[in-house]
This record gives C-alpha cells, structure tokens and sequence, in this order.
C-alpha cells in the first residue's frame, strides 16, 4: 500500500482527498446527528431522545461507524491545520495590500479559522455530553429515567434529556451552541462544494444539484441545530 | 492625467524592500499600464535615479511576462486582460495606485517588480508534454476530435503561463495553471501516451516548489486574463486519482 499511503501522505491533492472525504462523511453524521436531536423537542420527558440515545450506543452497526467517526474527525482536524500551516508558508511575504474579497468569498478563505472553531466545539461537546454519558471518568454514574414503553413494558433509560436541558437553561451554554452553529453554516458553506470539486465532481449536469443540497447542510441543518437549545432556553426560564 | 504611484522596490533577491511613492504626471489615458510606468521611469532615468525593473515582452496579452499586482489585484481591476492590455482609462485622474511584484514562495522577487517564475517552466518538464516524433506535418483531419472537446482543450491551452492564479490564490497554489495543461493534453489523443505519469509528476514538481494547495476559492479562475475555468481543476483531480488508481508507478 505505499502508493496509497504515499498519496494521501505527501501529495498536496492527496492530502485534499482526505479532507474532502472526511468532510463529507461528517456531514452525512450531521444529517444523523439533528435528526436524534429533533427527538429533544417531543413533549414526552425524554423518552424518545433517550432511547435514540441508546440505540445511537448500542446498535454495532452504528457503533462501528462511530469509530469511523472519531477518526474522520481526528483526521480531517489534523490534515485541516497542516493543509493551513503548509498554505500559509507558500506565501512568506504578504502582500501589501491585496483586495480578495472581488475573488473569493470570505468563508473559502478563512475554512482554517472555522475549523479550529468547529474543534474547540466538537471538543467541549463532546466533553460534556459523550463523555457523561459514557462514564468516562465522570464520579457519578449518570441519573436513570423509568419509562412504559409502546408495548406497555418498563424501561430504564440513562437520562440524557435530564443533562441536556439543564445544560441549556444556561444562556452562555446556549449562546457558545449557537455561536458553533454559524460557524458550522460558513464551514459547509463553502466546504460541502468543495468537498465535490475535490473530489472531481463538477458538470453543469450536476452542479446545481450540488447547490441546492449544499443550501441543507450549510443553512437548514445548522439552524435546525441552532433552534433546540434556544427552543429549550425559552421554555425554562 | 495625475496619479501616484506607490511601488515595491528591491535591490536584488537578497536585499530587503520597500514601497516607494512616485508622482506619475500628464498620463494620458489612452496610454497601456506598461507605457505609463515607462514615461516615469524615464522620469527616474533623467533624474540619475534607478529606473522601475518591470518584466514584459509581447505587450499584447499572449507571452505572460507582464506580471503586476495593480491595486491589490493581479493585473489590475479589469477582468480577462493582462496589465499590458489595461489601459490608464480605468483609472481616474489624481488615483492612488498601489504596484507590487507577484508574491510567492516558488516566486522569489529578482528586482523590484520582476520574479522568478521558472518553477512554471520545471513543472511543464515534468510532465506538460507529449512526445511524439514530429516527422512531416500529417493531415489536419487526420485525427477526428469532437468540436466540444476540441473546444475545452483549446480554452485549456489559452493559458499563457502569467502567474496571476498562483498571485491571487490565498496559498499561493498553481492548481489553475497546472489544470489547464493537464486538461488541455488529457482531452486530446496525442496526450494519452503520458497520461498517468504527467499529472503525478507535475503534481509532485508543484509540490516540490513550494506551491500550496487547492482551497478552491476560486479566486485564481475570477482573476486569471485567460478566464480558465474551476471545472479544469475538478478535471485535474479526476486525472490525479485515476492515475493513482490505476497507474502501473508505484
Ligand atoms: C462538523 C464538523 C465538520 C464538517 C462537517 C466539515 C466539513 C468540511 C468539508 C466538506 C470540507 C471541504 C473539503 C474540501 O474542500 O475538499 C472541509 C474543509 C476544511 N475543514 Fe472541515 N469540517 C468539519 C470540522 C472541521 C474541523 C474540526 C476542522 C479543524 C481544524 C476543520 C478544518 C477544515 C479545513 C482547514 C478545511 C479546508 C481544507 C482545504 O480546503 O484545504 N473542519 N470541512
Ligand atoms: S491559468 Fe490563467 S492566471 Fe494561471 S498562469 Fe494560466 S493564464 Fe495565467
Ligand atoms: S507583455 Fe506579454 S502578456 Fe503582457
């Protein structure tokens, strides 16, 4: 496998491969990830949020891909800032005054600086609610919900709805989610485009398609986003 | 017309610069860019000053030597000329008008407004070309090509090598450049010989001179006098992965 090692390593296209594969994956793990989420805002204590919640962890499926998952991240985190560092060092010299904002639009230029805000989030985040419940090193174990279920049987869920709505009912929790959340529309605002010219995918055939779902993931997903926690703020106050 | 000039000057590779301010005076509007800049350096020359070094040859939009970032753009505000095709008309009277050299690492600066732009030419022997023996001139049918692919190619092959998509492009990258030459000898017959080998090589030669990679911003297409569109550099990457896909190189 050295070519492809080779490839993906030491080649300036190789390298934007790797990003444009990675970025595309997780933004298909976005689409997944809201719809869970949208579960937050049924008026039913949590149950629905929290039994997708152990579906999400259980399910080997998915569970497999959560594996993919880290490592897109990790991945596509790391090649995001060498690609930024070996661009910036293209140029030594900057001009003295340039006028790009004719050329490009300001998202393509600033996907770095985006980016390293999409870490810091999907770090805290992560942090808060995957690490809770997983257990890892957190004190308590995680409150537990009982549940009767559609077939009129009992369940006992761990209760994430609990932790989420009460991390929510913090206005600057809120506002940080939020905050990430624009980050994220000017990320896939131009990143989910790019991610197709990386990949070679460009033909006045297919382009507009490209658009228009490039419109989902850059501003309907991350409203969707956007909108639980405020919907959670203004519910408990 | 009146303007002012604020222009980088450099002694030579090694000495650091700076951007000095000149009065260019009773400009006439009918005159190019490159003619402006040459009455002040006659300026500078009846002054005993060192003139302006500035690269041109054709001063008709083909040789692509004429490399200026005027106002913060390369070749200044219009769109699909070279600097030697801009003329004083787009400016107005009493302007301020900033000149600088092409800035990259693979470009370094060799006076004033000149730079080395041969890792262009080391990038075409790695791969941008075809070898087949020439012999006598054969027919001009003798191979059909589709008019539409004919057509791509040749918009491809318009590239006259300038250097402005690597001068606007915020990492300095050459991806337009090297698009349209693998695209313009991958659409054509007499480009499949070296199909493969030629985007890895040249690929690996940008990457060598210190050219950074593709954001697709899209700023070398809007800023490039030749108009070479985003959708060569999709072709390049298609090119690249076939090639790594199923080339016989290791
Ligand atoms: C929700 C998470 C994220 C998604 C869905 C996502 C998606 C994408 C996509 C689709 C691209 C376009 C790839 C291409 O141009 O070929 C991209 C580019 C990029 N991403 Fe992300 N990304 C995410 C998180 C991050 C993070 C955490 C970083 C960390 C530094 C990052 C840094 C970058 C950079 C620097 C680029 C531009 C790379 C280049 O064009 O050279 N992204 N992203
Ligand atoms: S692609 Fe356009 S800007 Fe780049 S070298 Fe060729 S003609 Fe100049
Ligand atoms: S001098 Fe030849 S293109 Fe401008």
């Amino acid at each position: 496998m050295s070519w492809f090692v080779k490839t993906i390593w030491s080649t300036s296209v190789g390298r934007k491969l790797v990003m444009a594969l990675t970025g595309l994956f997780l933004c298909t793990f976005l689409a997944v990830h809201l719809a869970g989420n949208l579960q937050l805002l049924k008026q039913d204590e949590g149950y629905a949020f929290n039994k997708y919640a152990v579906f999400m962890t259980s399910n080997p499926l998915i569970k497999t891909t959560s594996y993919l998952l880290y490592a897109s991240i990790i991945g596509h985190a790391v090649w995001g800032i060498v690609l930024t560092i070996k661009n910036k060092k293209a140029r030594p010299q900057g001009y003295a005054y340039q006028n790009e904002s004719v050329s490009s639009v300001w998202a393509s230029r600033n996907m770095g600086i985006l980016g390293t805000i999409l870490l810091v989030f999907i770090v805290a985040h992560m942090g808060d609610f995957w690490r809770e419940y997983h257990e890892y090193g957190t004190s308590t174990p995680m409150e537990t919900k009982t549940y009767i279920d559609e077939k009129g049987e009992t369940v006992v869920y761990k209760d994430l709805y609990h932790e989420v709505v009460e991390t929510y009912e913090n206005i600057w929790m809120v506002l940080f989610y939020v905050a990430s959340m624009v980050a994220v529309g000017f990320h896939l605002c131009h990143g989910f485009k790019s991610g197709f010219q990386t990949l070679g995918v460009n033909h006045p055939k297919y382009l507009p398609v490209i658009n228009s779902v490039a419109f989902i993931f850059w501003g309907i997903i991350p409203a969707g986003f956007a909108l639980i926690p405020l919907y959670i703020y203004f519910n408990h106050i | 017309m009146n303007l002012t000039l604020k222009v980088w000057r450099q002694k030579d590779a090694s000495s650091a610069g700076k951007m000095v301010t000149y009065p260019a005076q009773n400009i006439s509007p009918d005159m190019s860019f490159l003619e402006m800049i040459d009455v002040v350096n006659e300026g500078l020359v009846k002054k005993g000053e060192e003139p302006i070094a500035f690269d041109h040859d054709c001063r008709e939009g083909i040789c692509g030597m004429c490399s200026m970032f005027i106002n913060g753009r390369p070749h200044g505000p219009k769109q699909g000329i070279t600097t030697c095709q801009l003329h004083m008309r787009s400016f107005k009277d009493g302007d301020t008008i900033s000149i600088e050299p092409w800035r990259a690492k693979a470009f370094p600066v060799v006076k004033d407004l000149v730079v080395d732009r041969s890792a262009f030419d080391r990038i075409i022997q790695a791969g941008g070309y075809v070898s087949v023996n020439t012999g006598v001139t054969i027919d001009a049918n003798a191979i059909p090509i589709a008019k539409d692919i004919a057509d791509e190619a040749f918009d491809a092959a318009t590239c006259i090598g300038c250097g402005a998509c690597v001068a606007a492009c915020k990492n300095a990258s050459a991806m337009l450049f090297l698009s349209a030459k693998v695209s313009q000898l991958a659409l054509l017959p007499q480009g499949q010989v070296e199909r493969d080998k030629r985007v890895e090589r040249m690929i690996d030669q940008m990457e060598d001179e210190g050219f950074g990679s593709c954001t697709n911003t899209g700023a070398c297409s809007a800023e490039c006098p030749k108009e070479i569109g985003q959708h060569h550099i999709a072709r390049l990457n298609r090119e690249f992965i076939t090639a790594k896909i199923s080339s016989s190189n290791k």
